[in-house]
């Protein structure tokens, strides 16, 4: 089974986000950047599937020189190959998904992994149209999968359950939290990571179909009535969730 | 934004889903012309939105439309959107949207602007960063596919004065529905984080499994769902399911109870955009004070007993 799996990298969770002067993305100055903590998920099943299947694992990121990070914890995990595409700007959902769409063409995977979302700009878009792109079928938000022959079972979160469902090789899936615990790099590996080679293919030019006018920092609309504990302070709270919030 | 096509999900067989009502309420707001459609749904169901100003409705007819297919769904949706040149389409960003926009918007080689928490004639506002910035986005193709986040845009009653129901013919076969949903399995018996109104979560403040009869308890007073951090998720004192916050669930609920969680940025990214937010914690300088509208400085064991005896009194119960 071949399979390639999609990361990409990302602020970590607990960056302070300032707007970049720009005006229209953040500043990354001092930031430090992660893999996409989805895409462990994603990586973890895609080695796993190939550990029972056999077959190889490639992992693909698009962005600049700094993803190659990613890439090598990718290889470091267990990952067979690399692929950067460079493309610094990543200006859009569509434009990503297009350019490894293109490069998916002339590999033929028979299933492709993602994330459910990337951290960033948490749009849950990459999967269905990467699918779309490629004319395959796809199950974002996977909690569960079982692949027999071309059969795919899996399981996917829905608001109050889960839906189950079917489909065929080839697919693309978006990983979730619960498909597996992903596992962390030896150190052997991590080093010899460093020096496996990583493909490195030009931008695909592409129209952006969206584009941010403005990035804000959210301004805090909260109450921010904080009190003690006892019984009278209590009552007030409650009287103020129903008198003032109106939500109760 | 001329003529927007809503996508309208059935809830049951009287209503549609609360995010369907709130989708054709942000529709309406733009002042463009509105169609809603559907690929399920009784007539009872589908005309209940006449109550927040829809006027029209068409329902997909096809076999392959029969057992749920995001793939059939997305393909019907795109045919019927380009048979009456629709320039806009709109659909909430939950587990469904967010399969099928994405996927209409290739179709339609739309601009995707996913996630909206406000909608104008020609933009969208957009959380991002896990709310730690918005952004305003604009497309720039004749069409747009918007998502937008449950729970933000409150469904507002505005009867219209009548509503019709006609069908449409998509063009499908089989290579159209090469995913299918085989069953569905519901959380019986209690409500779901993603569709309530009210919060009540609980974290590792609460120093056990057992002690989440304080959590449940007060769940069960003000009809809210049962929520959890991801520590305690972690530690196996609470399913998945219940997990708020970045490898959890996004909510947006009218109110969101906050007991004995400390706010780390993880959890923060899950709530952050609640309407209200009461935080009951016993450190004065936890970060969730920071976010909160109305906190408790004081110990859960003792707080929770006595807070949920007067809301008890205050709701008669």
């Amino acid at each position: 089974m071949n399979i390639l799996v999609c990361i990409s990298q990302v602020p970590d969770t607990t960056t302070k986000v300032q707007v970049a002067s720009d005006g229209i993305s953040i500043d990354k100055t001092g930031v430090k950047f992660i893999l996409n903590p989805y895409d462990e998920f994603a990586l973890e099943e895609g080695l796993q599937l190939r550990e029972k299947f056999g077959g190889t694992v490639t992992a693909l990121t698009v962005g600049g020189d700094t993803c190659k990070e990613i890439l090598r914890t990718a290889l470091a995990m267990g990952a067979d190959k690399a692929i950067l595409i460079k493309d610094e700007h990543k200006n859009d959902s569509y434009s990503v998904a297009f350019q490894i769409s293109e490069i998916a063409k002339t590999m033929n995977p028979d299933l492709l992994v993602l994330g459910r979302q990337s951290i960033d700009y948490d749009s849950f878009a990459m999967a269905p149209m990467l699918a779309e792109l490629l004319g395959l079928p796809s199950i974002s938000m996977v909690s569960s999968l079982t692949i027999d022959g071309n059969l795919i079972k899996a399981e996917r979160d829905i608001e109050g359950g889960k839906e189950v469902l079917e489909s065929s090789l080839p697919c693309v899936i978006s990983a979730q939290k619960g498909l597996n615990n992903p596992r962390y790099p030896k150190l052997p590996d991590i080093m010899k990571a460093k020096s496996k080679p990583i493909e490195e293919i030009p931008s695909l030019s592409t129209h952006a179909r969206i584009s941010t006018m403005a990035m804000q920092l959210p301004i805090s609309k909260r109450i921010g009535k904080i009190s003690g504990d006892s019984e009278s302070e209590i009552s007030d709270i409650v009287l103020a969730l129903h008198e003032e919030a109106k939500v109760i | 934004m001329k003529h927007i096509i809503v996508f309208l999900e059935p809830k049951d067989e009287h209503s549609l889903k609360r995010t369907s009502y709130e989708a054709i309420t942000a529709a309406r707001q733009t002042g463009a012309q509105i169609t809603g459609f559907a690929v399920s749904g009784t007539e009872t169901a589908l005309k209940s939105a006449a109550e927040y100003g829809l006027q029209n409705v068409v329902v997909a007819q096809h076999p392959l439309l029969h057992q749920y297919s995001s793939t059939a769904v997305s393909e019907a949706l795109s045919q019927f959107a380009s048979s009456v040149q629709a320039d806009t389409i709109v659909i909430s960003a939950n587990a469904t949207g967010k399969e099928i926009a994405p996927r209409i918007s290739i179709k339609l080689q739309a601009g995707f602007i996913p996630d909206c928490n406000e909608l104008s004639n020609d933009s969208a506002m957009r959380p991002v960063y896990a709310g730690k910035a918005k952004v305003h986005v604009k497309s720039n193709t004749p069409i747009t596919v918007y998502s937008l986040r449950p729970n933000v845009f409150t469904a507002k009653s505005h009867p219209s004065a009548g509503i019709t129901i006609g069908s449409f013919t998509p063009n499908l076969d089989e290579s159209h529905a090469k995913v299918k949903v085989i069953s569905v399995l519901k959380n019986e018996g209690h409500l779901d984080v993603s569709e309530a109104d009210i919060i009540v979560s609980g974290g590792r403040g609460l120093k056990g499994p057992e002690h989440f009869t304080l959590i449940e308890n007060l769940a069960g007073t003000l009809g809210a769902a049962v929520g959890a951090s991801r520590a305690v998720v972690d530690a196996g004192w609470r399913p998945h399911g219940e997990q708020v916050g970045q490898t959890g669930k996004t909510v947006s609920p009218s109110l969101y109870i906050a007991c004995g969680i400390s706010g780390a940025v993880q959890h923060l990214a899950g709530m952050s955009s609640s309407k209200f937010i009461l935080a009951i914690n016993k450190d004065k300088d936890a970060p969730i004070f920071k976010v909160a509208d109305y906190g408790i400085v004081g110990d859960v064991f003792e707080v929770l007993p006595v807070l949920n005896q007067k809301l008890k009194a205050l709701l008669g119960k």
